[in-house]
């Protein structure tokens, strides 16, 4: 390790119009160091990255690469200068091969031939060389997610880079994914790579990385040794105040059965079966917590509970059969049974985004006797409501003639939860609560449900987020190609064994655990595409 | 029905599909870029007056020919700068070039040679002659094959062989070349050519001149070799049967020749059998006018499988974190 920062900022400033994105950022990263730099969001990580990858101009300031002042005005002066990114969501070409999409843009000559096979030397030297393996003649779109992430990986050491910058990369992977994430990451970095990687996960942060910036509404808050950091201080300089990590909640007092989910099953518009006879009870008093890696159901069991989805099987409100198909398996129905729903898509299922907020706090109750009777709407009533709401929900601003899209993600689902809960509903359906939502609000919303909970309501929860589901729900069920691999309670439970069940693994093999877990993953995967084709 | 008149409808299943062929082709270049082409009419009909007006004035085909693809880059250039440039609507851009097109040709024609939109009828030197190849007539007495290449494969203007050679050259440049792998990519995932360091606009701007190029020859061969001079509307919805071609051809180009092929069947079928008595009743002359318009509807209502369009075709490119 020599002195001479690999990378260095000084100065950087970009606004976006009246936003100031980056404000006077400067930055040394050491080479052969992991570097995490963390942050809200919003608070300007991305748009400084994309400066040093050549996407945006930064206003002022200059980048030193290795010690030479180096101007980077798009992506080919980035790679030209040893910098290779991996984006949040990838770049690659889904109907190419792994080899098409490694060479793209760095081809040898005018002909293909020549450059694939050198391509295929290096793809083999750099798969020994760092667990980077995959088959590189597979079709993208024929892979994992975590595989994608591979690729773009080959993609800038194909380029020869020395830096590589990841922005968000476990946000899409499974726990087992990103430990193989990590140690490829560490193996890059014992072989003199220089890794800056991007995050707003205190966790993965303490685990992977040795240095750490912190970023605060543009501005680069500190810099510290991760080794001597700790999280509660790393999320206090995100934030700017004191932040409650943990879920603050008194163990639940579980009441009667509320809802009762018998031998479920939905089947969706392309024939695939999404849900396999789920069998789940949500008591009074209680947060039941469903895991899993999206795309086994969970999302399926949500919308099919919230009337957007038929299905068969069974399912008792306070003991009730309510209806599954026909007319009345509706959201509108749900609603007037007590069942509420914050989907986990808010920007489409949740929202309206160029309706006001004081609409949009108002859909799927709008034909309440209290908002006007008969054709007509209360108007006055509506916005009188919505203000109230948005300030007992700490909405930012509090602007009822704001449209939708003009909130942050918190507070647009602040909008949403307001809705749903102030309605005092017996069941409590939410799906993905805190997705792109900063540490600061999510505090707000987990303390929310948590009072829901207490005031005797069920609650279910859906979440990717294996953290959240660990610290908010009461009982957890994990959820695996449509079925439910089995219930735990979080207290008897960790991060490993519902990674185990989450890749559809009942029994921990003896060994290599997460070889295991990969290797079921793309058996699901093989699955997927045999019933695609 | 004997083997002359089988040869006579193939060989004129041959000289209408070429037009179909060339934009077809052109259409491919233009959408495997993520560029849709609606235009490909209008491109083909300014090609079709500008080389039958240069060929008449010059005395010479290549001139006209040169003038036509001239004009039709013209046409993509403008294109390019609403779709590329100022990220407009493809689609919007497409049909206003078509009616641009449709109304520029027959005002000029008006203007510069008073017939009523059209341009004077070529004469030789005008237009492209028809090929003999070598032996043509040496084989003809050989039975069955002797015909067959004397009226089918030989007797073609040049046009049509660049045509047919345009298939191959077109696969070889989107699967085995640096160019054609770029094309591909930016079609279907322009953010990927963007961050390899390559400009998603040169490549787009590239493809859409390679398509005004081929839509040139296409209007060309329309005005200058299949007939005798400009009339107005000539293309008479070639480029949008091309479009369902492509289409039906899911945008590869050794089954775009087919999809060709089989609208220039149609289309000679129709030309030489105006009223078929099938005994009980006639079918009219205007039905076998419309039957390759038919087609271009049912094929295009869903019988073609599962066509999967380049990904990106119809967006224009923004660039985001």
């Amino acid at each position: 390790m020599t002195d001479t920062p690999a990378i260095e900022l000084k100065g950087i400033s970009k606004a976006f119009g009246p936003v100031q994105a980056n404000k006077d950022i400067s930055i040394r990263v050491m080479p052969g160091t992991i570097h995490g730099i963390i942050g809200e969001n919003g608070a300007g990580k991305s748009t400084l990255m994309s400066i040093l990858y050549g996407f945006y101009k930064a206003d002022a300031g200059e980048i030193f690469i290795g010690g030479r002042k180096t101007e980077i005005p798009d992506s080919q002066a980035a790679i030209r200068a040893g910098i290779g990114m991996v984006f949040q969501h990838f770049k690659l070409v889904q109907n190419f091969t792994v080899l098409e999409n490694v060479i793209l843009g760095a081809e040898e000559g005018g002909l293909l031939r020549p450059s694939l096979s050198k391509a295929r030397g290096v793809l083999k030297k750099l798969a020994d060389d760092y667990e980077l393996r995959v088959d590189p003649n597979a079709l993208i779109e024929d892979l994992s997610v975590g595989h994608q992430q591979r690729v773009e990986i080959l993609k800038a050491l194909y380029r020869e880079a020395d830096i590589l910058i990841l922005d968000e990369p476990t946000g899409v992977l499974t726990p087992a994914e990103a430990d193989h994430l990590f140690r490829i990451l560490r193996g890059l970095r014992d072989e003199g790579k220089t890794i800056v990687l991007i995050t707003h996960k205190l966790r993965e942060i303490m685990e992977i990385t040795d240095t750490v910036s912190v970023m605060r509404r543009g501005e680069m808050v500190a810099t510290v040794e991760t080794a001597r950091s700790n999280p509660s201080e790393l999320a206090e300089l995100m934030v700017g105040r004191k932040v409650l990590l943990r879920v603050d909640k008194a163990p639940a007092q579980p009441g009667r059965p509320i809802l009762e989910i018998e031998n479920l099953s939905h089947t969706d518009a392309s024939g695939v079966q999404r849900l396999r006879d789920v069998s789940l009870t949500v008591r009074a008093g209680e947060i039941v917590g469903i895991a899993g890696v999206s795309g086994n159901g969970q999302s399926e069991l949500l919308e099919v509970l919230g009337g957007m989805a038929t299905a068969t099987g069974s399912v008792r409100l306070n003991g009730h059969e309510i209806p599954l198909t026909g007319r009345k398996a509706d959201g509108k129905t749900r609603r007037a049974q007590g069942i509420a729903h914050v989907p986990e898509d808010r920007q489409h299922e949740g929202l309206i985004m160029r309706f006001h907020a004081w609409e949009n706090i108002a859909f799927g109750y709008h034909h309440d006797d209290r908002y006007g009777r008969g054709t007509l709407m209360d108007n006055v009533a509506l916005r009188r409501d919505a203000e109230d709401k948005m300030k007992r929900y700490d909405v930012r601003p509090p602007d009822p003639w704001l449209e939708a899209r003009n909130f942050s993600g918190g507070n647009q689902q602040k909008i949403v939860l307001a809705r749903e809960i102030e309605r005092d509903p017996e069941v409590l359906l939410v799906g993905q609560p805190t997705r792109g939502v900063d540490i600061g609000a999510i505090e707000f919303i987990h303390q929310e449900i948590v009072r829901l909970r207490d005031k005797g309501k069920a609650i279910l929860l859906v979440s990717v987020e294996l953290d959240e589901i660990l610290g908010l729900a009461d009982r957890i069920a994990v959820m695996f190609d449509g079925r439910i691999m089995g219930e735990r309670l979080p207290s008897e439970t960790d991060q490993r064994e519902l990674g185990l069940l989450m890749a559809g693994v009942t029994e921990a093999p003896a060994g290599s655990g997460l070889d295991a877990v990969e290797e079921s993953l793309r058996d699901k995967e093989r699955r997927e595409a045999a019933r695609h084709d | 029905m004997d083997l002359a008149t089988i040869l006579q409808v193939l060989d004129s299943t041959v000289r209408l599909a070429i037009p179909l062929l060339l934009a077809c082709l052109a259409g491919l270049f233009s959408e495997r870029s993520g560029i849709i082409d609606i235009g490909l009419e209008g491109k083909m009909l300014i090609a079709a007056f500008f080389s039958a007006a240069v060929a008449f004035a010059t005395g010479s085909v290549w001139l006209g020919m040169l003038a036509g693809i001239a004009a039709s880059m013209v046409l993509s250039a403008i294109h390019g700068l609403a779709s590329i440039t100022f990220r407009g609507n493809q689609l919007i851009s497409g049909v206003a070039l078509n009616f641009l097109a449709s109304g520029l040709t027959v005002m000029i024609a008006q203007v510069w040679f008073s017939e009523g939109g059209r341009t004077p009828s070529l004469m030789t030197g005008g237009r492209f002659s028809d090929i003999a190849l070598p032996f043509a007539e040496t084989l003809r007495p050989i039975p069955v094959l002797g015909p067959i290449y004397a009226e089918l494969i030989s007797g073609h203007s040049i046009l049509v062989y660049v045509g047919f050679l345009m298939v191959p050259l077109t696969w070889w440049v989107l699967q085995r070349t640096r160019f054609g792998l770029r094309l591909r990519a930016v079609g279907e995932a322009p953010e990927a050519v963007d961050t390899a360091g390559v400009s998603v606009a040169g490549l787009r701007f590239a493809a859409l001149a390679i398509a005004g190029l081929l839509c040139g020859l296409a209007g060309a061969y329309l005005a200058t070799g299949l007939q005798a001079g400009f009339v107005r509307e000539m293309t008479a919805g070639r480029g949008y049967i091309a479009l369902a071609a492509l289409i039906f051809a899911k945008w590869r180009p050794w089954y775009a020749l087919g999809a060709c092929l089989l609208f220039g069947f149609l289309q000679a079928i129709a030309l030489r059998y105006q009223n078929i008595d099938l005994g009980a009743f006639t079918v009219p002359v205007q039905v076998m006018d419309a039957l390759p318009y038919i087609l271009t509807v049912v094929i295009l209502a869903g019988f073609v499988g599962k066509a999967i369009p380049p990904r990106a075709g119809g967006q224009p490119y923004v660039k985001e974190r």
